[in-house]
């Protein structure tokens, strides 16, 4: 059994419960406080009760499908010129991604607070049908905010989610997007709050979930580390992965932020490049603002209103982004860069067609950043990629986009 | 009850404090519009403050619109992205706010989301907003303890900050939240967002009492309020009766004068006077 949850023993001493560095707090309304409270609470002792630790672990390992595989990708290699690069195989968790990690935390959790009704919000859809996966395990009412647009986007994981007995509301108000459905689901949070868990998605909005959503992916990372001290003998030189809230990103680097001689990649959509304002690259070009409930840096407008984001990928289409990863970005511990569409989708070829995985195009984006710079990020070691999830639900949306029409 | 003051230098605006006791003077209730800058022009929201005014509105909440009002329902919300549509801005409502001043004294409290206020710069905004005539700001997502630095700028800069409770907030937190507010304590009047609702909780007197036992601030009522004979309800045992929704919907149906005419109603109401 594991420790599921090391604090980061870089941060302020002061502060630590709400806070990373400046970032992150409660901003929220006040009705929300006493359910804040209750799961922060329920949190603090579940992740110290051998009993919780224990369901979530053989959770992980027998309904999950974990340990998941570290992957050495000879043939990437090859291409990019240098290695070793490994594959960290989170497309092979249930549901096709890392996302249930944090779902089947958070419904162990809900559970142990006797909350019956879940809520959560979702983009493409990846995160709602996992907390659908979850709430059908937990035998709870499920209840998937998701934005129109988005709704007749990705059809499939609509009816996947109602499959597994989830509802799904359409959201129109706003954008239709990601960011309007979260709104929603904070809504509705706001309403139903004595009845009702909101299983966030990401490392985002009001302390405790940046934290307790990270502590629930960082199984990631600890694995990673166990395997690659097994078969290389060494830490990693890097490890990279996609950061659109940040949650696949938090859960591998959290047990390498101690380890200074691991360079801690975060990889932002680019979308059709920053320039053109057409992107989702909070932490490159964003400020620090206010938004789902924490102090972040956040994509707006000169007059503090918060702008639409863009990304080929639907996963990583959301202006702000995880808090921590602001504060690793300031205090320089880990680096941010932004990838756009095309390399995203050249990267999402190659990977297909060299190593026989076709991986989400939120970490395609990871996967075209390291065919570019793979010489630096194995110069210190071998470099890790978070391979966060297959492209299974990304092949009608990629062909539509290269203009294959709708065969699919 | 307003002062009209038929030059256009700056009116000296009444406090919160002063607006209450006018009201409990006469054992009545202050009544307490809300209205969203620029919605659905800046004209109208002007317009709309002077007939609110006018019709026995005795503090006003102007609303800042923000792209993400997650603490709002799909009224407050529309009435939101049309002035945001608009073109609507931070410096755009503290202007409707100052060209409000030159004739009228009824107090005013800012309402907005954080968001548009920090990235303004929060020390510049509350300058500005009490140069432009503001007593009081309410920020929806700013609750106590949440940042106490941008709370003592606000309190610094000379504006009231209006804090929130609502009926999930626990008995213990109620003196913490207490502490710091100023002008008065908005209790919410029931979980969930803004917006009209055809009942009101039963136990809603109950708890305004009760809470008037562990504060001294007076106490407005607000999310929910929608008709002359709730207003009244709620007059019989709050200080403040705050009516957002409602407003905003008559706005829509029947224009400034509609609206003006809703609020009249309301006073009424809440004076026990006979609803029509």
């Amino acid at each position: 059994m594991t420790d599921i949850a090391t604090p980061a023993p870089t941060l302020p001493a002061a502060d630590t419960r709400h806070r990373f560095g400046a970032f992150g707090g409660r901003y929220v309304p006040e009705t929300l406080i006493a359910a804040l409270d209750q799961l922060e609470e329920a949190y603090e002792e579940a992740r110290t009760d051998p009993a919780f630790l224990a369901e979530f672990d053989e959770l992980l390992r027998n309904f999950v499908g974990r340990p998941t595989p570290l992957f050495r990708a000879r043939r990437l290699e090859e291409e990019a010129g240098a290695g070793p690069i490994y594959l960290k195989r989170e497309d092979l968790n249930h549901t096709g991604a890392h996302k249930i990690n944090n779902t089947i935390g958070q419904g162990l959790l809900a559970r142990r607070m006797g909350k019956k009704r879940i809520i959560a919000e979702t983009g493409a859809g990846q995160h709602g049908v996992a907390t659908a996966t979850a709430c059908a395990l937990f035998d709870l009412e499920c209840v998937v905010y998701m934005g129109a647009e988005d709704v007749e986007r990705q059809a499939l994981n609509v009816f996947r989610m109602e499959l597994l007995g989830a509802e799904v509301r359409p959201v129109s108000s706003g954008t239709s997007t990601l960011k309007d459905a979260t709104n929603e689901a904070i809504r509705d949070w706001v309403t139903n709050v004595e009845s009702t868990h909101y299983i966030i998605g990401s490392v985002v909005g009001p302390a405790p979930f940046p934290r307790m959503v990270r502590d629930f992916h960082a199984v990631i990372g600890r694995e990673t580390r166990e395997q690659i001290l097994e078969v290389e003998g060494r830490l990693p030189g890097s490890v990279v992965a996609c950061v659109g809230g940040g949650s696949n990103a938090m859960g591998i680097f959290h047990p390498f932020v101690d380890d200074a001689e691991v360079r801690l990649v975060g990889v932002e959509a680019a979308g059709e490049g920053v320039e053109t304002g057409r992107h989702s690259a909070s932490l490159s070009v964003g400020e620090p603002g206010i938004l789902h409930g924490a102090l972040s840096y956040l994509l707006q407008d000169s007059d503090g209103q918060v702008a639409p984001a863009h990304s080929v990928s639907a996963g990583l289409d959301y202006p702000g982004v995880g808090p921590e990863h602001s504060h690793l970005r300031d205090t320089g511990r880990a680096c941010y860069v932004a990838v756009d569409d095309q390399a995203a989708l050249r990267a999402f070829h190659r990977m297909s067609e060299l190593e026989g995985i076709i991986p989400a195009l939120e970490t395609a984006h990871a996967i075209a950043y390291i065919l570019n710079e793979a010489k630096a990020l194995t110069s210190a070691g071998p470099c890790v990629l978070n391979l966060s999830g297959r492209g299974d639900k990304d092949v009608a949306h990629v062909a539509r986009v290269e203009g294959r029409g709708s065969l699919l | 009850m307003p002062a009209t003051n038929p030059s256009t230098s700056p009116t000296a605006p009444r406090t919160l404090s002063d607006a209450f006791a006018a009201r409990r003077a006469h054992g009545q209730a202050a009544l307490i519009p809300y209205i969203c800058a620029g919605f659905p022009t800046a004209d109208a929201s002007l317009a709309l403050m002077e007939a609110a005014a006018e019709a026995g509105a005795d503090i006003l909440e102007l609303g800042i619109p923000f792209s993400d009002p997650l603490a709002d329902g799909p009224t407050i919300q529309r009435a939101t992205f049309e002035a945001l549509g608009a073109g609507m801005t931070v410096r755009g409502a503290l202007e409707i706010l100052r060209r409000f001043r030159t004739r009228y004294d009824t107090p005013v409290v800012l309402f907005t989301y954080l968001n548009p206020v920090h990235h303004f710069g929060l020390t510049d905004f509350v300058r500005e907003a009490k140069e432009a005539g503001a007593q009081a700001l309410l920020l929806t997502d700013l609750p106590a303890g949440a940042d106490a630095g941008l709370e003592a700028v606000v309190r610094e800069g000379g504006l009231e900050l209006i804090r929130l409770l609502a009926p999930t907030t626990a008995r213990t937190r109620i003196p913490e939240v207490a502490e710091g507010a100023g002008g008065f304590l908005y209790y919410i009047s029931r979980t969930g967002v803004t917006g009209a609702r055809t009942a009101l909780r039963e136990e809603l007197a109950r708890e305004v009492e009760a809470l008037r036992k562990e504060v001294a601030l007076p106490i407005a009522v607000g999310f929910g309020i929608s008709t002359p004979e709730q207003a009244r309800l709620v007059a019989a045992s709050a200080d403040g009766v705050v009516v957002g929704s409602a407003l905003v919907d008559r706005l829509e149906k029947g224009g400034v004068e509609g609206a003006g005419a809703f609020l009249a109603e309301l006073r009424r109401g809440m004076d026990g006077e006979a609803v029509s």
